[in-house]
């Protein structure tokens, strides 16, 4: 009997490589292997209709920004306002990236949310004020960093640790969260300073938000980019070719890498006809890869989406949902943690309403607009760099403008729920097609 | 109790008297059930019967609260998932759990996924050995394994989660009402599958409430009734008339509540 049962189901593994050599008559149901660019574009054009819209409303709203800004208020278009943007988008999108991550795990009916960010960054902007003061105790710049950072990723494990094992929902954890971590501001800024206002002395610090790089660094940079991209973009067409697997036509690959060089190239040249390629963008480049790379090629990123898509599927499939729940919100923390120091080092200070205002509304905004689904599951990291330059933009024209803030809001409040709308369109039109 | 296990050699799987109670409800009550390899086990009986909760048993969902587990003529424990995953055992639930977010090869190895470098997924590798399974399986109405399973229809929903079964020297293969939401042609295509999968040397055990699916596939049925098995017979030699009885009236050995009593 043990022969049988033994022997079967090896028998079966036997047979796949031939059945791989048979493909030829069997994979006939399969995409075929070489596509033409004409119908690589048809593929794409019926996946938009099916509600997978990519970063196509983003380019659409940013050129009709350019376009109304511009005509508008000739300050828009400059290359000093271009690396004003540079330098404003900047804290919201560290801690849009967190926030990406938190709305992925979203698992359909509850949201997942974290409505304590911006005050969790502003406990790890006021930890590393706090420890720089010269003397006092006078940490070195790296240790205030890691110190800041550690707080608000052991935040996010505090969060997370109430949410997966008390069973509350990370909307009432969060929101109790923004008022206890606001509060722990105010009570740190005003037991250290009569005035509720601690600046920031080391230079390396103020340097974090402000710095710019030098002409040929920037240039330097950019290039390596374009070409990084090139080569990771061929090397895949290529495995993929060599494995007899369905790759992109080369038309389209070269194409692509066409658009990100003008697009880079272009980013430097602008900003170098200004003060320069700004630090913290580059930081924050290097950032985005980082965490794309975690996102789209590790198993722990597949497991992300997985518990967004179907947290039921993931846990049968044996992954510590729970586990991965956490993981997100220390990510999170620890993106509120990076996204805190450039929020301080950029104002130069910490102060009793840091982290108040409207850096919260902006930086849900940012992840939404970018194209992060708030129903869990969709979206990719890079949109929380999107949706930034998207708010940044908008709110930078209305400031050029001189509108007044009530103004302010109700604009960016209708393109929030502009992005909202947009999201949940595209989702009836993926489920309409997944009932087909 | 090796004897016991002896006394049904030809078995994958057996199961003796296994139980399972959720408060004062006996789900299962001294259930034994067997299945070969090489053979479709159809599982039938009313609602609450206990189909559902044999099952999880089996894969140490809620593993019994008495009774032994055989699996390859071993004594053998299984407490969770895992254990049954590493055995050879393998599910295909009702809602089959598929992530619709991700495409057919995330599906597939999802939980498991290859990766090299010890960090980076082996996309490649993942792709290629989803294809295999898919096309061992003459699957081939997929336009390609990279389409999301949103957009699958539902027999080929069903078709991507038995491959994902089937993927990992599993050796039994349970499917809980394959075909409960399926039209007449996927039915079908569903119905070839388990068939296939029989012939290919697993052990299948195919739970349906739809008794002309089950004579059409099935080799052996396993009846139960009110949590306790009533009946196992052999397709060839029974008509659809005999299970219908037995599902609604097949004789229980034990009166639970008795029992229960006898054995205080
Ligand atoms: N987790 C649980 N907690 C309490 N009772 C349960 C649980 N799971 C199952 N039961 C009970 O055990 C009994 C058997 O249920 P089970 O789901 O195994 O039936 P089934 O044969 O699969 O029915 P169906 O055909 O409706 O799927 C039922 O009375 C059910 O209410
Ligand atoms: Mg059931």
């Amino acid at each position: 009997m043990s022969d049988q049962t033994d022997d079967t189901p090896a028998e079966t593994d036997d047979q796949s490589p031939d059945s791989a050599d048979n493909s030829g008559k069997r994979t006939a149901g399969f995409d075929a292997p070489h596509e033409t660019s004409g119908q690589y574009l048809n593929h794409r054009l019926n996946a938009m209709r099916a509600g997978e819209l990519g970063a196509l409303p983003i380019i659409i709203g940013l050129i009709g920004i350019a376009i109304v800004f511009g005509m508008l208020e000739e300050q828009f278009l400059t290359a000093r306002n271009f690396t004003n943007l540079l330098l404003q988008m900047a804290p919201i999108s560290f801690l849009a990236i967190g926030v990406v991550f938190i709305l992925l795990i979203a698992d359909g009916e509850v949201v997942s949310i974290d409505l304590s960010v911006a005050f969790v960054a502003a406990v790890g902007g006021t930890v590393l004020v706090l420890l720089q003061r010269p003397n006092d105790p006078g940490w070195p710049w790296w240790a205030c960093i890691l110190a800041a950072i550690a707080v608000t990723t052991a935040i996010g494990l505090l969060h997370s640790l109430i949410i997966t094992k008390l069973g509350i929902p990370s909307f009432i954890t969060t929101l109790a969260g923004l008022l206890v971590w606001s509060g722990v501001v105010l009570m740190l800024t005003t037991q250290f300073s009569s005035a509720g206002t601690i600046r920031i002395q080391d230079d390396t610090l103020v340097g974090l938000a402000s710095n710019f790089l030098p002409d040929w660094l920037g240039w330097s940079i950019g290039v390596a980019v374009v070409i990084v991209y090139a080569a990771a973009q061929l090397t895949r067409m290529r495995s993929r070719q060599q494995r007899g697997l369905n790759a992109k036509p080369l038309a389209i690959v070269l194409g692509q890498i066409v658009a990100v060089a003008a697009i880079t190239l272009g980013a430097v040249s602008i900003a170098n006809s200004d003060r320069g390629v700004p630090q913290v963008t580059v930081t924050l480049a290097v950032f985005l890869a980082f965490w794309t790379f975690i996102a789209s090629k590790t198993a722990f990123g597949r497991h992300i989406y997985a518990v967004g898509g179907n947290d039921e599927a993931a846990r049968r499939a044996g992954i510590n949902v729970d586990g991965v729940r956490i993981a997100v919100f220390m990510v999170n923390g620890f993106m509120a943690g990076v996204g805190g120091i450039i929020l301080v080092s950029r104002l130069r200070s910490v102060a009793t309403n840091t982290g108040g205002g409207n850096l919260l509304l902006n930086v849900i905004a940012a992840a939404v607009i970018g194209g992060t689904s708030l129903f869990g599951g969709h979206g990719r990291v890079v949109s929380a760099f999107y949706g930034a330059l998207v708010i940044t933009s908008i709110q930078n024209g209305m400031d050029l403008l001189g509108m007044a803030s009530g103004t302010k809001f109700v604009v960016t409040g209708i393109v929030l729920l502009l992005a909202v709308l947009i999201d949940s369109v595209s989702k009836r039109r993926r489920s309409a097609r997944g009932l087909a | 109790m090796s004897e016991n296990a002896a006394a049904d050699g030809e078995s994958l799987l057996s199961c003796r008297g296994a139980s399972k109670a959720f408060g004062a409800v006996h789900a299962l009550y001294k259930v034994d059930f067997d299945v070969r390899a090489g053979e479709v086990m159809a599982l039938v009986g009313d609602n609450g019967a206990g189909k559902s909760t044999l099952i999880k048993g089996v894969v140490g969902i809620y593993p019994f609260d008495e009774g032994d587990i055989y699996f390859d003529g071993q004594r053998v424990k299984i407490n969770n998932p895992r254990a049954a995953a590493s055995l050879g055992i393998e599910v295909v639930y009702q809602d089959l759990a598929l992530a619709d977010n991700l495409d057919v090869v995330a599906n597939m190895f999802l939980g498991r996924e290859q990766v090299h470098n010890r960090v980076v997924l082996d996309e490649l590798a993942m792709e290629h050995r989803s294809r295999e399974v898919l096309e061992s399986l003459s699957v081939t109405t997929l336009q390609s394994v990279r389409q999301v399973v949103a957009g699958l229809s539902g027999g080929q929903r069903q078709a991507v989660a038995v491959a994902k079964a089937i993927m990992w020297d599993s050796k039994l293969v349970i499917l809980d009402e394959p075909t409960a939401a399926l039209g007449v042609a996927q039915t079908r295509q569903v119905l070839d599958l388990l068939r296939r999968l029989a012939d290919q040397g697993f052990g299948v055990v195919f739970i349906s409430h739809n008794l002309h699916d089950i004579f059409e596939v099935a080799d052996r049925v396993t009846v139960l009734r009110l949590g306790q098995q009533v009946g196992v017979i052999d397709r060839a030699r029974a008509t659809q008339q005999e299970v219908v009885e037995l599902i609604t009236a097949g004789e229980l050995a034990y009166v639970p509540g008795m029992e229960e009593s006898a054995d205080q």
